[in-house]
Formats: structure tokens, C-alpha cells, sequence
């Protein structure tokens, strides 16, 4: 299968059930993506395919044949961060850090669906991350920053 | 959390210890023998062994703490850049590597900035005094002509400046000033310190290059799992070899030592698969159709050991602490009050599984380790592999969250022995299930209290314990409780009052049982928080008249004055005493900030306790939203914490805001159940922690006072669970003495 990677062009033809968090790890050295519980509960391996953010510990090889794959390590734009990025470091979001790439990825799905989004809605997108650490508060707080200015 | 069950006598001895020759500050933690070390490492300017200047100029802060999210990385090197008059961005933040010469690794306590303040403070300022005594010798000038500022010295006689860069070879060569030469900042003056500065480490982790143990990749690096027996003490049975062998990927199946005698940090044994990708490995880990044999902890059921808990309450009184005639008070009272509250084992749970990858070059072996201890790395490691401690390099990843797991090295020896065995870099990956089954759990633990009322005031307060202590996991004839464990909340409760009897009863350990992030004070601040809120409602008070009437008059406390080995969380009780005016202030304020006690509509309600740890006081309060049906929301939660001296304030306030998220999970939904010896929960469906739509506002006071630093990334947990319930109690006439409040709520 071939897909793109952050742009580049990757061809993979092993075993087809391997969890694309596994192969961005393990095979690519891509190790922004975390793996936090490898059963789709956490959120930690979030990333983009195709423009909508998916669990890549649910996602196999095989079903990616074809798309486009973003991870955290392509989100900004060559040196000029992605907003939320941006927002992160303002509102001092991260503790350990270890979940925040999965939910930077989430959020900037949630944006670029809905660009101006409730609490209510920010609550249900970012639902599935969990930060053990407790940032909450300022994952809110810097979504709601970049809300409304996507 | 150890502290207590350290050897404290090393700091006693080293306390006061004066300068050396040479270019090395001796701190007071640091060994003699180490400082020779130090010494001939030196290349640039050195005053001590945590700071090297380069000679361009370049501050190489060896930080010898490990980062998890409590900020210790950023807020160690905020002191030495003050003390020197440092310019931040020139400044190389050292990963840390284990090492005796560092003193202390061990990063769990809430001690990294309490215990090492001073010791930064002096790294730092006796730099600084030689970098200005060069700069005096070459300019001819006295050194009170001179002055430092933002990584340059000044000539105040002809206003001329030179940067650091161009002193420190002239600098190098000059004696190390003695610790009582130092002066230090005045408050006013501090640029870094008490300033919110970002954590260092912010670019990394929002651009996804941190490196965390889980993403330690070296060339030609193995993956591995292991499949381990089930129940603590346990050892594999059979496996399938060949068919594991058998999957694409995997190189080898390699059978771990069983583990025999105490469990301390040995691994648990089992069989391990190595491949070239962890899929691969998970496989073939599933292929191997493993079974176990049981061992003496096969039997372990936490429901049957709940009701042997209880008995326990019944049963034997251990006496800790006796203060008048608690008995005798609770005969002649007025009114009796008597509670029993519960709380069962926890897991950490931290979103990076543990994880380590070893290789060896010939006999020299190197570690990459999410560990909180590098030195526990190395001490474990070389019982399993024939070296010294010292022979072995462990430098510490960052950590995706620990909260006291991974001051528990024994994910460390699998990926050592592993590497050893197939002679390639091999990174040894736990699954969350792994973590979930595999970990060194908080307690499970039973408490009884009574009190007795007489002419309107609490005469007595008696209070029992049971639960499988933390010195079960290294000593397996522990039964219950020991002093270290009692001494956080309860041999030091701070009430004036007559007769107070502090009791445990006994309990044996059947998993391992470990600290987790504010330890015994968990269950002990539950049920003191909860049962000053049920003496309040049943004598009409409110909550906090109660809490002020029973800390009694402003005054320092001491256990040790009433019999009690006290370890005041490793500090002198002259630098960190307890402070009932502290105590009482943080109480004060939360009232103030949630305005606890005003009138609220039906189903809302706040909550308060308050509760010294780790010698930091925190006072929370919480409100609760339930709806008819039970349904509970909580809005906002208010946090005010007096951690004396606050070196990062940022920190201090994230630390507050996560630990009511901490507290809330054990409140909440936090239990883990063992059945025939195995722990049932796996991930984070059926171990459930608090989510986004959980989530409160937390507004956090942190209390300007004169006080060294104490420990900040646990004691904002304990009164968290208690403050809740009691918001709960006051919002719905529902009394929780049993956590978790899962759905004790629902109609």
C-alpha cells in the first residue's frame, strides 16, 4: 500500500493488521505519536487522515492505503506553528506533555471542522483524550483562544 | 514517597559542611568522596556539581531531578539562573544520568525543590562571586565595584562591561567561596525566582519532539513485551514457544527469572518476546498461549480482604500516638460520633506505560529509562547483570506522568536482561494492560473514627487504621501500617484538644503495594475531612468553625514531643515545623474564594477540607451540581496552598489544578479489584479516570509567605476527596464513607 506521511510518500507492504500507530513508531522512528492505551480510550495517537483525526491504534495499514497522513510532527507549517500550537505554550497547557500531541491533533480537527465551537462542543471533541496530569482547564482555555480565529 | 524510610542521618552528617578547595562547592547533600569526582570531570568553571560554565559563556545546568509534569526541570535551574545573574536563554538544561555525586535522585516526595533549593541557591551565588572576583582582579577594582547582570558584569567605576564569557578561564582558577561567604538575592531583586517562567521542555512536546522512555530509539533496536504471571508472586507454567517463533517479526522468546523472596523492585518473571516492531511482539505474545502457576498470592480477593480489613478494625489496637484517655472522654461524652471510611487500591495509571531500552557495547551497559530514580535503575539493574551500580549509565527520559510508579525499576531489569541476552539495543514496551495488572497499587485500607462531644466541644478523637503497608513490597512479614505511613495525616494531626488515640490494626500485603502520588495521606485526609464535616452537621457548626476550634490556638506542633517517630516528610522541624496559623490561613482563604457556607440552590452545594503534606498546607473547596436522578457535576473547585516559598508559580497553580483532577479520580471512579490473585481492571474502560466534561474551574490561591519551599506536586490531593463529599453531603443529605462514589449517587 502507499500513502503519504506529513507529505512524503511511504510504501509499506507488510502485515496489513499492523495498527498505523505502530508502523509511524516503530518503522518511521515518528515518535511524536504516543501510545497511551492502544485500545482507542485514551487519544493519546491521534492523528489525521485525511483531514479528520482518528485513533492510530484503531486505524490498520491496510485502511490507510491511499490517504493522507498528518501527525504532530507535521501540524506546523515549516517553522511557523500551528495556532493551537501556539496557544498551547501561552496558556502553559502541558504538565508531562506526554498526551498533549494527541490532543493538539484533536483539537485541530475540531477546528477545522467547526471553526467558532461551544463548550459543550469542545467537551464532546476532546472527550476521548484523557490527560491524567489534569489540563483541562487550559486545553479549554487555549481551544477557546483559537476559536473564532480559525 | 520513601522519604521516611530513608537513612536521614547522610544529610545530618553533611549539614554544614563548609567549602573545599579547589573549583567545586561542596552542597549539603553531596558526598565527600564525590566532590573528588566532580573535580576531575572539570573542564570550564565549576562551584559545584550541578553547574558548569563553558568559556563562551554557556551555563550548563545539570539537573539531576527527573521531569514527569511537576515542573522540578524548569524550577532547579530558575535558582542557580538567579543566583548567577544568568541570561535564560544561555542556558544547557543537562539530562539527568544517575550518579551518587548528585546526592538524592529519587524524584517522588514532592522533594526536588524543598531539598536542593539551597544547594542551587549556592551553586549559582558562588559562581557569581568568582566570576566577580575575576572580573575585580582584571579591572583593578574592589568586588563591590562590581556588579552582574543578565550574563554580563559591570565596572561601576567606568560603567565598562564585559559578558561572563570573557571571566570564566580567569574565574576557574580562583578558590571556591565557603557557603557562609554567599550572600543571596533579596526577594525584590529575584528575576527568575517566584516568576512564572514556561517549562523548558514546551517546544518539544507541542511540536512532538520530547523524548519520553516509550521513544528512546537507537539503530538496530528490538522490541519487547512480555507476558507475566498474573498474580504477584506467581511463575510461568507453559508456553508456546514455536508458535510465537513462528510470527513475522519475532526474534526471539526468552524466559524472565522468576521472581522469589520479597518483591522490592525485581521484575515479576514470565516470558518475554523480542521482534523488530512491538506489533510484531504482541503477536507473538499472544501466540505463546501462556499459563501461569499461582503462588502464595493466588487466593488474594479484595472483597473477602475488605471484610478482613474490618476485622482488623475490631480486632488488635496499635498504638501510635496517646494523648489523655481517649475512652474514657468517649464514656463521659455528651454525644458520640463514629464513622468507618474506606478506600481501595488505586493505580497510577500514568498515560506513558513504563518502559526502558538497555544496550550493551561489549560489557559496558547504557540505559534509557521514564525513570523517577536512576540511581534505583542502577541498583536494581546490576543484581540482574553482574556490575557495580556505578558501571551502569541510566540516564532518565522525560516521564509521561509517573505520580510514585516509576520510582519502581522493575520494567528496567526486563530490558537490560533482554538486550544482554540477544546482544542488540532491545526497548521494552508494557502495554496499558501491563500497567493496569502489573503495578505496585496504593493501599486498601479500612478506618474507624469516633469522637466525643462535651458541653458543645470535641473532647476526644480516636482514629484507627488498617491496610497492607508499602513496607510489604520489600519486608513480606510487614503487617499493617507503619510509622511512616501514619505520619502522614494522622500521628501529626494538628488538633488541640485532650485526648487523642491514633491506633492501627493489622494487614498483610498480597500484591505489591507502592506509593502513589500523596501516598497514605489519600485514605487518612478522607476520612479526617469527612468526620470533622460529620461533627460539624451533627453539632450544627459550620465546617470551618469546626476545623479552627479543633486546630486551637496558633502554635507549632510536634509529634515527636508526645512519643511519636515523626519523619516530617525528611525536613527539620525548625526549617518546616507544622503551623497551625499556616494550617488555619489556607482554611481561611479557600472560605474566602468559594465563599463556602453562602446560600445555594437545591442539589448545589460547596465543600471544604484542608490538610498538611509533603510540609505544604492545602485547603480545597468544591461544589457539586446533583440533579435529581443523581447526577453529578462538579462546577468549580478552588484550591489555596501556602508551599512556603513558590519558585515557579505557574507550577505551583498547574500542580493545584491537576491534583483536584487527581483527587476527583480516586473520589470518582478509582478502584482496583484483584479476584483469585489477578487484577481485574485492564485499561482505562474499566479503570476509568476523570475526562474533559469532568472537568471544574479551579481557581488556586497560593499564600505569600516568608517560608523556605516545601512540596508541591502531591499535597494538593488529600483534601480533594473530602472536600467533595462533603459538598456532596451538603447538597444531597448523602454521606460518602466509601470510595469510589461511582454510582452510589444514582435514585
Amino acid at each position: 500500500m502507499k500513502a503519504k506521511i506529513n507529505g512524503q510518500a511511504i510504501e509499506y507492504n507488510g502485515d496489513g493488521e499492523m495498527p498505523l500507530l505502530w508502523y509511524l513508531r516503530d518503522i518511521e522512528g515518528m515518535t511524536g505519536t504516543k501510545f497511551g492505551c492502544g485500545a482507542g480510550l485514551c487519544g493519546a495517537c491521534t492523528v489525521h487522515v485525511d483531514g479528520v483525526a482518528v485513533r492510530s491504534c484503531q486505524t490498520f495499514m491496510e485502511d490507510v492505503d491511499g490517504t493522507e497522513i498528518k501527525t504532530i510532527e507535521g501540524l506546523a507549517s515549516g517553522e511557523t506553528l500551528h495556532a493551537l500550537q501556539e496557544a498551547w505554550a501561552e496558556n502553559d497547557v502541558p504538565q508531562c506533555g506526554y498526551c498533549q500531541a494527541g490532543q493538539i491533533m484533536q483539537a485541530a480537527s475540531l477546528l477545522s471542522e467547526n471553526p467558532n465551537p461551544t463548550d459543550q462542543e469542545i467537551d464532546d471533541a476532546m472527550y476521548g483524550n484523557i490527560c491524567r496530569c489534569g489540563t483541562y482547564q487550559r486545553i479549554k482555555a487555549a481551544i477557546r483562544s483559537v476559536a473564532g480565529d480559525a | 514517597m520513601t522519604i521516611q524510610m530513608k537513612n536521614l542521618s547522610r544529610r545530618k552528617v553533611l549539614q554544614g559542611m563548609g567549602a573545599v578547595s579547589g573549583l567545586v562547592l561542596a552542597a549539603p547533600i553531596i558526598s565527600r568522596s564525590v566532590i573528588a569526582d566532580a573535580h576531575s570531570e572539570d573542564t570550564g568553571l565549576s562551584s559545584s556539581v550541578y553547574l558548569m560554565l563553558d568559556t563562551d559563556g554557556t551555563v550548563n545546568i545539570q539537573i539531576h531531578r527527573v521531569e514527569m509534569g511537576q515542573g522540578s526541570r524548569t524550577g532547579l535551574p530558575q535558582i542557580i539562573a538567579d543566583e548567577l545573574d544568568a541570561d535564560w536563554s544561555r542556558i544547557n538544561f543537562m539530562p539527568a544520568y544517575g550518579d551518587k555525586k548528585f546526592g538524592d535522585q529519587n524524584t517522588d516526595g514532592s522533594t526536588s525543590i524543598r531539598m536542593f533549593f539551597t544547594a542551587f541557591q549556592q551553586a549559582g551565588a558562588a559562581a557569581r562571586a568568582m566570576l566577580v572576583q575575576a572580573a575585580a582582579n582584571e579591572w583593578g577594582v574592589a568586588v563591590s565595584d562590581v556588579d552582574a547582570e543578565n550574563h554580563r558584569l559591570i565596572n561601576k567605576v567606568t560603567g565598562a562591561s564585559e559578558d561572563f564569557a570573557h571571566f570564566v578561564d580567569a574565574a576557574s582558577e580562583l578558590p571556591v567561596p565557603a557557603n557562609d561567604t554567599l550572600t543571596f538575592k533579596a526577594k525584590n531583586m529575584r528575576k527568575y525566582i517566584g516568576k512564572p517562567v514556561r517549562n523548558i521542555y514546551m517546544n518539544d512536546i507541542i511540536t512532538g519532539s520530547s523524548q519520553f522512555g516509550q521513544d528512546v530509539m537507537r539503530d538496530g533496536m528490538l522490541f519487547a513485551v512480555a507476558a507475566r504471571p498474573p498474580v504477584a508472586g506467581g511463575k510461568i507454567n507453559t508456553f508456546d514457544k514455536a508458535a510465537a517463533m513462528a510470527v513475522d517479526g519475532v526474534v526471539d522468546v526468552v524466559e524472565l527469572p522468576t521472581l522469589s523472596g520479597g518483591f522490592s523492585f525485581k521484575p515479576l518473571g514470565g516470558v518475554a518476546v523480542v521482534a523488530t516492531n512491538t506489533w510484531a511482539a504482541l503477536k507473538g505474545r499472544e501466540a505463546l498461549n501462556a499459563t501461569f502457576e499461582g503462588g502464595d498470592n493466588a487466593d488474594y480477593d479484595t472483597t473477602a480482604f475488605e471484610q478482613a480489613l474490618w476485622q482488623s478494625i475490631d480486632g488488635k489496637d496499635n498504638a501510635f500516638l496517646t494523648r489523655g484517655n481517649a475512652d474514657a472522654a468517649l464514656e463521659s461524652a455528651d454525644k458520640t460520633y463514629q464513622a468507618d471510611y474506606f478506600v481501595p487500591h488505586q493505580s497510577h495509571a500514568p498515560m506513558e506505560p513504563p518502559s526502558a531500552t538497555a544496550e550493551w557495547q561489549g560489557d559496558d551497559l547504557q540505559m534509557w529509562v521514564c525513570c523517577q530514580d536512576p540511581q534505583s535503575v542502577q541498583n536494581t539493574v546490576a543484581a540482574y547483570v553482574g556490575k557495580k551500580p556505578e558501571e551502569i549509565y541510566v540516564e532518565a527520559t522525560l516521564l509521561g506522568g509517573a505520580f510514585g510508579r516509576k520510582s519502581k525499576p522493575d520494567f528496567a531489569v526486563e530490558a537490560a536482561l533482554l538486550a544482554k541476552h540477544t546482544g542488540k539495543p532491545v526497548k521494552m514496551v508494557w502495554m496499558r494492560e501491563d500497567d493496569m495488572r502489573h503495578g505496585y497499587y496504593h493501599t486498601i485500607a479500612a478506618q474507624r473514627t469516633h469522637a466525643a462531644v462535651k458541653d458543645g466541644k470535641v473532647t476526644a478523637w480516636k482514629h484507627k487504621a488498617a491496610y497492607p503497608s508499602i513496607g510489604g513490597t520489600f519486608d513480606p512479614a510487614a503487617t499493617g501500617p507503619g510509622g511512616f505511613e501514619m505520619g502522614l495525616g494522622l500521628t501529626d494531626i494538628p488538633f488541640e484538644i485532650d485526648n487523642l488515640q491514633v491506633n492501627s490494626g493489622d494487614a498483610k500485603a498480597h500484591v505489591r503495594i507502592g506509593w502513589v502520588r500523596s501516598v497514605a495521606n489519600i485514605q487518612q485526609a478522607f476520612a479526617l475531612g469527612s468526620f470533622v464535616d460529620e461533627i460539624a452537621q451533627g453539632e450544627g457548626k459550620r465546617t470551618d468553625d469546626l476545623w479552627m476550634e479543633l486546630i486551637g490556638s496558633d502554635r507549632i506542633v510536634d509529634p515527636t514531643s508526645e512519643g511519636v517517630e515523626y519523619g516530617n516528610y525528611g525536613m527539620s522541624k525548625e526549617t518546616h515545623p507544622i503551623d497551625t496559623a499556616r494550617l488555619k490561613a489556607v482554611l481561611k482563604k479557600v472560605v474566602d474564594m468559594s465563599g463556602y457556607g453562602k446560600d445555594m440552590p437545591k442539589g448545589k452545594a460547596i465543600g471544604i477540607s484542608v490538610h498538611r503534606s509533603f510540609v505544604s498546607y492545602v485547603a480545597s473547596a468544591i461544589e457539586v451540581d446533583v440533579s435529581d436522578s443523581g447526577e453529578l457535576k462538579v462546577p468549580r473547585a478552588w484550591m489555596a496552598v501556602d508551599c512556603g516559598l513558590a519558585v515557579n508559580p505557574d507550577r505551583v497553580k498547574s500542580q493545584m489544578e491537576g491534583a483536584v483532577l487527581f483527587g476527583m479520580t480516586i473520589a470518582l471512579h478509582g478502584e482496583i479489584t484483584a479476584e483469585n490473585g489477578a487484577i481485574v481492571q485492564g485499561n482505562y474502560d474499566t479503570y476509568p479516570v476523570c475526562r474533559i466534561d469532568e472537568a471544574p474551574h479551579v481557581e488556586v490561591a497560593i499564600m505569600d509567605v516568608d517560608a523556605p519551599p516545601g512540596g508541591v506536586g502531591e499535597p494538593g490531593v488529600p483534601p480533594v476527596a473530602p472536600a467533595l463529599a462533603n459538598a456532596i453531603f451538603a447538597a444531597t443529605g448523602k454521606r460518602i464513607r466509601r470510595l469510589p462514589i461511582r454510582d452510589q449517587l444514582m435514585a
